[in-house]
């Protein structure tokens, strides 16, 4: 399973990526598959103002429903609107193109785990 | 009845899907293949070619016997005497009161000779049920799920899979008949039954631990023709398409055949057996609810439990909801109160909070080209 070294990572199963002031999320491979075949995501409202742990949205697979947390505080600047059409891209590429939201965060980012972190921990749910 | 506590049960294929890389969830106290790799190319995959399906967690229960036939007709709701040998039919188990206990495939094997298939969850019930309402006749009820591996292949290639491998002529084989043949060498109970709304065939192996040998020779055979194998969650959402029932979602012990709108099934004609009274009396009442099929117009999927709303107003419930491969859009089977008027009126369903819209389509939601 992969597991990209750049990345930030929650134990809700998303990943961060950070650039600048901007964080990009998305939810890992990990949990890509285990909820299997992606149909459905419910996004953010862009321009909204969200904080850490606070559940933004939805993800439905086939059989399941998952709310997705933000991992950081700030303002949704942007999503994934391609999404709506090709749920399935968060199975085929989690890291890339599957990516959920973007949010601007003007403070300090809180603490993620690392690649390794992320890995033990999903090692230990297997 | 729930057999959550204890360890679940391993199919004799455990360690073939295990190999295979399958996600395995606790079925009916069964652990079983949800999927291989994704659900939805398993489920095209029947759709197209074919799949390959352990369904061993099913129960298997022989009735032998002089007074087999007879037994049958007065324990289940079909008229089982009326079948042919080498013929199956599709009939329920009701309580006195007329609620359905489980849904059965019934295979007459000979004569005097009965295999009553049953749904996992239920086998405990449908077994003492069949011992207890044939003591007073002459024949001898075996509960013999353990001894059985059942192995569905399904799809429009399923036949050009088969034929190689079988000593049996297929086409010699109607849908809904089934008789003693071999496949790979093995002898089995092979069946042109399913549960996709496709082509195919469910092939009982007896012993139990002949199964992995019978998969493996499907499986390389059919590699060719596009066979996969396919999971739970494949086939329940083939079976949705399908608009056929599942036991726990469309038929519960609160309701008769009448009231899931399979009334069909229950032949009076045939004299007195178990819950023909309260049968008799669904029949001529009104049917308290009626199960009808929604399409959703947007993305989100209908699930179960979800309430259907007519302009506004509650009307019924979702006993079955996904997102339908085939069409595209979410798919749902409700019950909505039997003297509803479905053509006119804005459908909606009740997503978290959310009026999803929704239309009503005639059921099955898929019908194979025949």
């Amino acid at each position: 399973m992969s597991v990209p070294t750049e990345l930030g990572y929650t134990a809700e199963h998303e990943w961060v990526r950070v650039e600048g002031d901007i964080a990009t999320v998305g939810i890992t491979a990990f949990a890509a598959e285990s909820l299997g075949d992606i149909v459905f995501v419910e996004s953010p409202a862009v321009g909204g103002e969200v904080s850490t742990g606070e559940a933004v949205g939805e993800v439905e697979s086939t059989k399941s429903v998952s709310e997705i947390y933000t991992p950081v505080t700030g303002e949704i600047t942007e999503i994934n609107g391609a999404l709506e059409d090709a749920p399935e891209t968060i199975n085929s590429d989690p890291y890339t193109d599957g990516w959920l939201f973007k949010v601007r965060v003007p403070g300090e980012l809180p603490q993620l785990l690392s690649a390794a972190e992320y890995t033990k921990l999903i090692e230990g749910e297997n | 009845m729930s057999e959550s506590t204890s360890a679940p049960r391993l199919t004799a294929l455990h360690k073939t899907h295990e190999e295979a890389g399958a996600t395995l969830v606790d079925f009916a106290g069964w652990l079983m293949p949800l999927r291989y790799g994704s659900e939805t190319a398993e489920h095209t995959a029947v759709r197209e070619a074919a799949g390959l399906f352990d369904l061993s967690h099913m129960g298997e229960i022989r009735l032998i016997g002089p007074q087999a036939a007879r037994a049958l007709d007065h324990a289940l709701v079909g008229h089982l005497s009326k079948v042919k040998v080498g013929r199956a039919r599709y009939t329920m188990v009701t309580a006195e009161d007329g609620g359905v206990l489980d849904d059965l495939i019934v295979y007459r094997l000979g004569e005097e000779e009965y295999l009553v298939v049953a749904n996992a969850a239920n086998v405990p019930v449908v077994a003492s049920v069949l011992a207890e309402r044939a003591a007073d006749f002459d024949v001898e009820v075996v509960d013999e799920s353990a001894d059985h591996s059942l192995i569905a292949l399904q799809g429009p290639k399923a036949v050009e899979i088969l034929a190689p491998l079988t000593d049996a002529d297929l086409d010699e084989i109607r849908y809904y008949a089934g008789y003693e043949h071999t496949v790979a060498g093995i002898p089995v109970l092979l069946a042109r039954t399913g549960y996709t709304g496709e082509d195919g065939f469910e092939i009982f192996v007896r012993p139990a631990d002949k199964a992995p040998e019978v998969w493996a020779a499907l499986s390389a055979e059919g590699a060719r023709h596009g066979l996969v194998p396919a999971g739970l969650s494949a086939r329940d959402t083939l079976r949705m398409e399908a608009g056929m029932p599942l036991y726990g979602q469309e038929l519960t012990a609160d309701l008769t055949p009448f009231d899931a709108g399979l009334g069909r099934v229950v032949k009076f004609e045939k004299g007195d057996f178990v819950g023909r009274a309260a049968l008799e009396e669904a029949s001529r009442t009104a049917r308290a609810r009626r199960l009808v099929g929604f399409v959703a117009r947007g993305r989100r999927p209908l699930r179960k439990g979800q309430d259907v709303l007519r302009d506004g107003v509650v009307v019924g419930t979702i006993t079955s909801g996904a997102p339908s491969p085939t069409l595209g859009r979410p798919i749902a089977m409700a019950y909505v109160d039997g003297d509803l008027d479905t053509t006119t009126g804005a459908f909606t369903v009740d997503v978290r909070g959310r009026g999803e819209e929704v239309d009503v389509v005639e059921l099955p939601f898929y019908q194979r080209k025949s």
